[in-house]
């Protein structure tokens, strides 16, 4: 029986592997331009040669080889292609908010590569997207990185399958209102939160102890052993203790941001993210030292309770205590401009430009384990890259080109205008969607833990 | 009780030590009247042009004078040299000071119960101290209208200043009463009515608002001719709008919604403004022939149709403006209202050009609120709205440096700042354990 499950596995590995392997990689040569390598300075009238996917040179004066497209950027800014470490695009349901732990649900499950929003995130010159699960829960579900590769129709061919396992964690108000005050259950308040993933990770403790005392006892002859029983949620969370798994953890408040920082230090988990940390800047020096940084909004705050002693100041005090900080959009819309909100860094404790450019590239890179890949312009980088008219930190910046994997996704000049994949066959008048706030996705799918579907408006960061 | 009076002087005098000791740090710096004169600086007018190596004063809260060679005699000087001067912007759609945080039902006060409260005011529920107010002004936004919502007529929305200690004192002398124009499409991700329920409710919304018009109407006829009517305050407010007393703001987006309000107006004898106004670009035209003005926004938002270009959004003031339509430009926010002028750099550049981009955040909504003799410019004899800055203040690299409202020398911080003061370099930092 085993050994029928491990071939399924071995085939089921197999397969993605297949489809991964269809993804389109191109060639290309951009010419004259001036190029925002985000780790390497600023190289003025230069050219990116890029060859199947990949960059393979950075200089002046290249020439294209037989049969490669050569674009001219005279004028025109060339930056690595954006990344969101927080985003709910691509994705048909967000919150499995059944448990205050759902560690065993993936949202690589989830993926709907027609969402018409990859291409606008295309057009606001973003190529890579963290697709996140909801923050109902304490120990949401496991994420997916997403390569915008729009026109695909597989889901695989759209999740970077050799970005490293990351999960998603949830502190403060959304998991206490779920639980709580939805349900009854722990966690009702910060206290109960902490508890739960302490309760968890001891849990997970036990049950990895359980498997090695099976293990070792099976390999002796004439055992009698019986197995414990498979638990993919615990088999989750001791993949987070042996390091395998980077958690990713919705949160605002310093207290609940300072205690996962201990909760991790006495697990020894050191593969940790905060996400939005609207007061991660009162704890900078901690998150500095013992984790992998936060992904912040530039600007938002007093949505809620919990965001109200905010500062858009935010990731400039976290960068000046050397937090790898990113900006991420958590927002359908937030998610076209992510250029525009690392320039409010500028205004708001005037970051460098190579500071502002670095939360949108190298530092959400960073975070989500894919630094060696992509996140700057450097040969033998993947070849995620935009073309910009204007500085890309000036208001009046505006997207030209956006190229994944060499291959352009987006082109103002030549695309149509409407970008469905998939058109209703059901639905005779295409519905208007006007405006009503910001259209976070945090807490989809829990609408029927509430009475009001306004009221879950108010509470979906 | 002489007796009692010696122990409490007693008391007293214990305590003196005390009183003596207890000291509060820092000085608290107030909004600031005064006469100062801006010096030598590069006047954006936006009505009278580009200004070079210009002074303005500014006196009993009005621009006294703006030209080369001014008496700088009994006033503060501030030198202004390589700095730009424009006018204060002005926001023609906000909810800032009627709510505070958006989750917290006893903060948020925009929203009256009912379909019909046209009565409800929004300057009686601004709190002149919402933290969202300093936040707002650094960035050079020193006017906003704030507005009412939800229900066909939610309120009467009013224009405020941000500086003042009572809604009276920065109240900026404008209201207009809000009708929500019955919507054909949908609400939202979380509408998830049926195409013919939608049709339904917007034919009964529809009817509604025919007939609350209509008794208006009837209202003010019955008053005239001298009749004894209830107390209705509802409809003794929405009756104003039917002789253009008050303009009516009148909320619509979706293009076959413009097309139906732009009928719905025609005849009534108000004086209308539409706001949103989100699918404009789509019937711009038939606006710019109706000659209604727009106070259109956010900009940065989704478009509203999945078969739209990705930034319809951005271009729309742009578009409307080229149709000939006189549009401002709004955050339609509470807390952030401070992107307003990031908003006006994307329709500067999705189509609209810096100018007329400049125009719709100043002179424009100064002209739609009637108030284009005090606000929206800098000329002399207008309110001292103003701001300096070290470039263009829709770049986000750009310092605003100073603010006025009124005359008043703002103080440029707000919590935010003094975060960012107290945490920067915090002390005691890392305790390693």
């Amino acid at each position: 029986m085993k050994k029928v499950n491990y071939f399924l596995a071995a085939l089921l590995g197999l397969s993605i592997q297949f489809a991964s392997a269809q993804v389109k990689k191109g060639s290309v040569l951009i010419k004259n331009a001036t190029v925002l390598t985000v780790t390497e300075g600023t190289l003025e009238n230069s050219d990116v040669l890029v060859q199947d996917g990949i960059i393979k040179k950075v200089g002046q004066n290249l020439n294209a080889p037989n049969g490669v497209t050569t674009i001219d950027a005279t004028g025109k800014y060339l930056m690595p292609g954006i990344i969101d470490a927080h985003s709910h695009l691509g994705l048909d349901v967000v919150n499995e908010a059944t448990s205050p732990i759902v560690a065993e649900v993936r949202m690589k499950d989830m993926v709907n590569p027609f969402e018409v929003g990859i291409y606008r995130a295309l057009a606001g010159g973003v190529t890579i997207s963290h697709a996140m699960h909801g923050s109902a829960n304490v120990i949401g579900g496991q994420n997916a990185t997403l390569k915008h590769r729009w026109g695909s129709t597989d889901p695989a061919d759209i999740i970077m399958q050799e970005a490293p396992r990351t999960i998603k964690f949830a502190l403060g108000e959304n998991p206490t209102r779920v639980h709580g005050r939805g349900n009854g259950i722990q966690p009702r308040t910060r206290m109960g939160v902490e508890a739960i993933l302490r309760n968890g990770f001891n849990e997970a403790i036990q049950y990895k102890k359980e498997w090695a005392e099976y293990n070792a006892a099976a390999s002796q002859k004439g055992n009698t052993a019986l197995s414990p029983v498979h638990n993919e949620r615990l088999e989750i969370l001791s993949d987070i203790l042996d390091g395998k798994i980077i958690i990713h953890c919705h949160s605002y408040r310093a207290d609940e941001i300072y205690m996962l920082i201990n909760v991790a230090r006495d697990f020894g988990i050191t593969k940790l993210v905060f996400q939005h940390t609207n007061e991660g800047f009162k704890v900078a020096p901690e998150i500095a030292e013992y984790t992998m940084g936060a992904s912040v909004f530039a600007d938002w705050w007093a949505y809620k309770f919990e965001v109200y002693y905010s500062t858009a100041y935010n990731a400039a005090i976290l960068t000046e205590n050397g937090a790898i900080t990113s900006i991420n959009s958590d927002d359908a819309e937030l998610i076209r401009h992510l250029y525009h909100e690392a320039a409010k860094t500028q205004r708001y404790g005037g970051m460098t430009d190579e500071q502002a450019l670095s939360m949108i590239t190298i530092n959400p890179a960073k975070q989500l384990g894919i630094a060696d890949k992509v996140g700057s312009i450097e040969e033998g980088k993947q070849a995620d890259l935009v073309i910009f008219e204007g500085h890309p930190l000036s208001s009046y910046a505006v997207p030209q080109m956006t190229f994944v994997d060499g291959v352009k996704y987006f082109d103002i000049k030549e695309d149509a205008d409407d970008q469905r994949m998939k058109i209703s066959a059901t639905e005779m008048v295409e519905p208007v969607m006007i405006y009503e706030g910001h259209d976070s996705r945090c807490m989809q799918d829990t609408e029927s833990l509430f009475e009001t579907t306004e009221s879950l408006f108010l509470l979906n960061q | 009780m002489k007796r009692l009076t010696k122990t409490f002087f007693a008391f007293l005098l214990a305590l003196l030590p005390v009183m003596a000791m207890a000291q509060i740090d820092g000085e608290f710096i107030k909004p600031r009247p005064g006469k100062f004169l801006l010096q030598n600086a590069t006047v954006v007018t936006i009505t009278k042009g580009v200004l070079n190596n210009t002074s303005v004063l500014i006196e009993d809260g009005k621009i006294k004078e703006v030209g080369a060679n001014i008496s700088a005699d009994g006033a503060e000087v501030i030198d202004c040299t390589g700095k730009f001067i424009y006018p204060g912007m002005i926001d023609g759609g906000t909810k800032l000071g009627l709510v505070e945080v958006s989750s917290v039902p006893e903060t948020v006060d925009y929203a009256e119960i009912g379909n019909f409260s046209p009565n409800m005011q929004a300057l009686t529920a601004v709190n002149p101290n919402s933290v969202a107010i300093p936040v707002t002004r650094v960035s050079g936004v020193t006017t906003v209208l704030t507005v009412p919502a939800g229900g066909l007529f939610p309120g009467t929305a009013a224009l405020i200043n941000l500086n003042g200690y009572t809604p009276d004192q920065m109240y900026a002398g404008f209201k207009g009463i809000v009708m929500n124009f019955p919507n054909s499409g949908r609400r939202g991700r979380f509408d998830r009515r049926s195409d013919e329920d939608i049709k339904k409710a917007n034919e009964k919304a529809l009817k509604d608002a025919n007939d609350l018009w209509d008794n208006a109407k009837s209202y003010n006829k019955l008053i005239a001719d001298g009749a004894k009517l209830d107390y209705y305050p509802e409809m003794a407010q929405l009756a104003k709008a039917t002789t253009g007393e008050l303009p009516l703001l009148i909320e619509v987006n979706a293009a076959s919604d413009i097309l139906a309000a732009i009928k719905w107006v025609e005849g009534k004898g108000a004086k209308v403004i539409f706001t949103g106004v989100s699918e404009g670009w789509r019937v711009a035209d038939s606006i710019a022939t109706a000659k209604i003005p727009v106070i259109t926004g956010p900009i940065q938002a989704l478009p509203t149709r999945e078969s739209d270009r990705y930034d319809t959004p951005y271009a729309n003031a742009g578009k409307m403006a080229k149709a000939g339509v006189k549009v401002a430009i709004r955050t339609d926010d509470q807390e952030n209202v401070r992107n307003l002028p990031f908003f006006a750099a994307f329709a500067a550049a999705y189509g609209m050009g810096k100018d007329e981009a400049w125009k719709a955040v100043t002179i424009n909504p100064a002209e739609i609120f009637g108030l284009a003799d005090q606000y929206g410019s800098v000329e002399a004899g207008k309110v001292a709205n103003l701001i300096v800055a070290d470039g263009d203040p829709f770049e986000t690299k750009t310092n605003v440096m100073h603010v006025f409202i009124e005359g008043y020398r703002m103080p440029l911080s707000n919590r935010q700042i003094r975060l960012y003061q107290e945490f920067l370099d915090r002390s005691p930092g890392l305790k390693v354990n």
